[in-house]
């Protein structure tokens, strides 16, 4: 099957459901010691960049999918952070979701 | 006794623990693949180290939706005995069978080298022909090893005695030099509330022949068959099937 095709398919949806593209942004909760955003703050500096106040690393994850409307997206987007994309422990994160396809 | 040893895409001490329960300690042991729903017929189940799934998310995160752990999390509910050895504590962690977190080491580097860790608690089957404050000599192989927990899991662990092990100097002493990757209260090994769940760090199947430069960690292994030979009632050889969603 071609990326084509198969892009094609995933993104068939029913009458009702829509297509979504959500960004999720996960970082390390506040507080938390962050020793690649220290590092990466170092490195910039010794670059010349000395007007830094704060660098923290985190990760980012785009994801698309099919739903009835924002709401029941954004309940699934949810789910997913609160089951498996996230942990809860040492990790926070804010998404962003808006109507359309992944590109 | 019979020894399970679990297998995931990416493991790479399953055969090292295999080895050292089989042909150190003497008993029997099985592998046990991710993919199976139940175990049965086990006295104690290992999660080795290694890489399952490539740490990809973050450590232990995808192994812990394999289709075994549903029957492990029952297993362990039940009161069956549960090693995770590096990668295999991250998996208990994000499984939540321990509290807390691994995060990366302070120094962003793999450490691979030996650590002298203390026995803080010798009431568990693990520690069970340990002295309180024994050192033993162990090597750690591990860039997310940082254990971190907030104050009200910290607070927990040190009033149900769920420390087990903490890195220190070949003395036994605690400070910052001997904590290697600047885990949290120098936790290198914890236990869950019960106490029949234990995830650490340190690789206790390294260092179980001479050959290898420490026996030390053949302690852990004889403490299980001990505790289950003196009381055959802590096996749990029955069927374990999955259970209902992990919490």
């Amino acid at each position: 099957m071609t990326q084509r095709t198969r892009r094609r398919r995933d993104e068939r949806t029913h009458d009702t459901e829509r297509l979504f593209r959500a960004k999720v942004y996960i970082s390390l909760k506040k507080g938390l010691v962050d020793p690649q955003g220290s590092t990466i703050k170092e490195a910039l500096e010794s670059l010349g960049y000395g007007n830094l106040t704060r660098v923290r690393f985190g990760k980012y994850i785009e994801l698309g999918l099919r739903a009835k409307g924002r709401g029941a997206a954004e309940e699934k987007l949810k789910e997913m952070c609160g089951k498996l994309l996230v942990n809860p422990v040492i990790e926070k994160y804010s998404y962003h979701i808006e109507e359309g396809s992944v590109r | 006794m019979r020894f399970g040893v679990v297998v995931f895409p990416g493991s790479n001490c399953d055969d090292d623990c295999y080895d050292v329960v089989r042909d150190v300690v003497g008993e029997e042991v099985d592998f046990i693949w991710h993919k199976e729903r139940r175990v049965e017929g086990f006295d104690c189940l290992i999660l080795p180290g290694g890489f399952s799934y490539g740490d990809y998310l973050r450590t232990g995160a995808i192994a812990r939706f394999s289709p075994v752990m549903k029957a492990i999390g029952s297993f362990a509910r039940r009161g069956g005995l549960v090693i995770g050895i590096c990668n295999g504590f991250q998996i208990l962690l994000e499984s939540n069978l321990l509290p807390g977190a691994m995060m990366k080491n302070r120094s962003l580097r793999f450490i691979c080298k030996f650590a002298n860790i203390r026995v803080e608690n010798n009431l568990t089957p693990f520690t069970s022909l340990c002295q309180i404050g024994q050192v033993l000599r162990i090597p750690i192989a591990h860039i997310d090893g940082r254990y971190y927990a907030d104050d009200e899991i910290m607070r927990g662990l040190k009033e149900n005695n769920q420390i087990i092990f903490r890195y220190c100097s070949e003395d036994g002493e605690l400070s910052q030099e001997s904590n290697p990757n600047g885990s949290k209260d120098f936790i290198a090994g914890i236990s869950n509330r019960s106490g029949n769940v234990l995830g650490l760090m340190p690789h206790p199947e390294r260092a179980s022949e001479s050959i290898l430069s420490s026996e030390d960690g053949r302690v852990v292994f004889e403490s299980v068959v001990s505790t289950v030979k003196r009381s055959p009632r802590r096996s749990l050889r029955n069927d374990c099937p999955p259970s209902e969603e992990i919490s």
